[in-house]
């Protein structure tokens, strides 16, 4: 499941991919982060981002890009046990530990501090 | 003038881009917060009882507290000017974006004010992923049944 | 017509500044600038609840200090003339709440604070008044979170961004008459060269700039060395140079006389304020507090207050708009009664 050292170097040149878009195509975090998530979406569906996180670890699991693949994963499990509509019901199934957690924190966090500005 | 001709004259006399130096910010940056989020994987590899496939998700929830409480205390946005996709990249960058909005909005109350615009820069990644997830799924699913 | 010159120039015989104000928090107050100013805050809250309350706190302190400088009382306001950069103008109304006198609120982005001053001294040239008080206000974080990112987000801003003033200034002026007088002033056209980027604000706004002060120069049949002093509200050290550009191409050359409010607000090197500064309050707490100041110590006699506006929307942005700008020229001069 990946090395210090592969972890750092993946993730790394993920991050660089994301800022050369920010820097020389010149679009949005948000819209880095959009793309990214979708290439992650498009190597899963490629069957090349799980051998990317054997090799890398958390270089590959860290970045955004495993957000896609773990929505592909989830759909592709469900649709594997019950069929097409396993797509629709899989899918947040894995990223849910995620979303659930940016949700939760995000909101308590709301409570307890004021933004600094 | 016209717009094109005042494009370049613009551009030639705008500050440049520090690209490189942002580049290499980005990519120590971001690969260190992978080898710290490599430090969590393995330790609860090691110590509880995750395997390789289940690993993914508790790793990514102590990221995303850790990412949500810096932003809380006002450190994240001074990591993100400095390391730009570096921390905006990992999912610490989803946290940080979630959280600041929620924070935000503090002011116009809890329902319309967080609820109603925690998504507001995070949304579209959720969106995007979901759908482009559905079509990929969608094509192998049919792909596999022919 | 004899109050107009040229083309969009109005010239004043009887309009003095009598008093005005300025308040800033905490980066300004770390900059250059520091002693310019009447009233200081560290902390960008100023005590309040939000950031809102805390501009709308700045500009009700702006008013306070200009009208008690007068030595004014508030009922003796025949008309304010208030805008800022928020939605629906509401620092500027709830002031306006609080002051209580007959309002006129009013929108031009950065560029309000010489719109103000420029229609407050027609209300008092036409006879329509003793006293008009025409002021504005910017807070950065109210800014922020409106046009751009909630303030704790981690996006990493281009060095072509600028920093919002967080502040307020406000000024009277008055048919009775003061060594300061505002002289004329050139109300500006909309410019738009195709930019589009937000984080751009002086490649927007140097063309309305260069303008205004051509139209300003042709109209007066004045030279930019006539003037001890040219200041751009907010153009910032992108916007800078492309101006002297446009204008030099226009056969009107700005030389040492010229500078910009952005720019001598903060100390770029010492703060991270990435191209400037920028903000309705740019241009007013510079020239309400350090050029009034040089005025009256006789330091200075002859300037012209540009300032520059970009007039976008955050929709308007997003649907793929460019961003139009405008600039408004105010000439003020020290006339010995």
């Amino acid at each position: 499941m990946g090395t210090y050292w592969t972890a750092f170097y993946v993730g790394g040149l993920i991050c660089v991919f994301g800022q050369l878009m920010i820097d020389v195509i010149k679009l949005t975090p948000a819209h880095v982060m959009a793309t990214l998530v979708v290439i992650g979406a498009v190597l899963d569906g490629l069957g090349l981002y799980e051998p990317l996180i054997k090799y890398a670890g958390a270089g590959a699991t860290v970045p955004i890009t495993s957000f896609g693949n773990s929505l592909v994963h989830g759909a592709m499990l469900e649709a594997e046990r019950n069929g097409i509509v396993g797509i629709i019901t899989g899918i947040f199934e894995v990223t849910s530990a995620g979303i659930s957690s940016a949700i939760i924190f995000g909101f308590l966090i709301s409570l307890i501090f004021k933004p600094k500005g | 003038m016209q717009n094109s001709k005042y494009k370049s004259l613009s551009k030639q006399l705008a500050p440049k881009t520090p690209i490189l130096r942002n580049c290499v910010v980005a990519f120590l940056v971001g690969g260190l917060i992978c080898v710290f989020g490599q430090f969590i994987q393995n330790i609860f590899l090691k110590h509880f009882n995750f395997t390789a496939e289940t690993v993914g998700s508790p790793t990514v929830a102590v990221l995303i507290f850790i990412a949500a409480l810096l932003t809380g205390l006002g450190v994240y946005d001074k990591l993100g000017q400095f390391a730009g996709a570096g921390s905006a990249v990992p999912v610490t960058g989803f946290a940080n974006s979630i959280t600041s909005a929620a924070m935000e909005h503090r002011s116009e109350g809890l329902v319309l004010g967080v609820g109603g615009n925690m998504f507001k820069l995070a949304g579209s990644v959720i969106v995007f992923g979901v759908v482009a997830a559905f079509f990929i799924a969608l094509i192998k699913t049919l792909w596999g049944m022919f | 017509m004899k109050n107009k010159v040229g083309k969009q120039t109005l010239k004043f015989s009887n309009v003095s500044i009598l008093s005005s104000s300025s308040v800033v928090g905490e980066m300004e107050a770390q900059g250059p600038l520091t002693k310019e100013f009447d009233e200081l805050y560290d902390d960008q809250y100023m005590g309040k609840d939000s950031w809102e309350k805390a501009e709308l706190f700045l500009l009700e302190r702006s008013l306070d200090i200009a009208i008690k400088k007068a030595n004014l009382s508030k009922t003796d306001i025949d008309y304010y003339l208030a805008g800022d950069l928020l939605n629906q103008n509401i620092s500027a109304g709830f002031s306006a709440r609080t002051l209580g006198q007959p309002f006129l609120g009013i929108y031009g982005a950065c560029s309000t604070s010489m719109e103000g001053l420029t229609i407050a001294s027609t209300l008092i040239e036409g006879g329509f008044g003793k006293y008009a008080m025409a002021a504005v206000s910017s807070h950065n974080a109210t800014a922020e979170r409106q046009y751009r990112y909630p303030t704790e987000y981690g996006g990493q801003k281009p060095v072509t961004a600028q920093y919002t003033v967080t502040g307020a200034g406000a000024v009277i002026v008055s048919t009775v008459p003061s060594n300061i007088k505002v002289t004329y002033a050139t109300i500006g056209k909309i410019q738009d060269l195709g930019i589009k980027n937000p984080f751009d604000m002086g490649s927007a706004m140097a063309p309305a700039a260069a303008d205004t002060i051509a139209v300003h120069m042709r109209d007066t049949g004045r030279q930019p060395s006539d003037y001890d002093l040219i200041l751009t509200g907010d153009l910032a050290s992108v916007g800078y140079p492309i101006v002297k550009e446009l204008l030099k191409r226009d056969g009107i050359i700005l030389g040492t006389e010229y500078n910009d409010c952005g720019l001598l607000i903060y100390d770029r090197e010492r703060q991270q304020v990435f191209a400037g500064g920028s903000g309705c309050a740019s241009c007013a707490t510079v020239t309400y507090g350090y050029v009034m100041n040089q005025l009256s110590k006789k330091k200075l006699n002859k300037v012209l207050i540009v300032a520059t506006g970009a007039l976008l929307s955050p929709v308007s942005y997003m649907q793929g708009e460019s961003v139009p700008c405008i600039a408004h020229a105010v000439a003020i001069e020290r006339k010995e009664n």
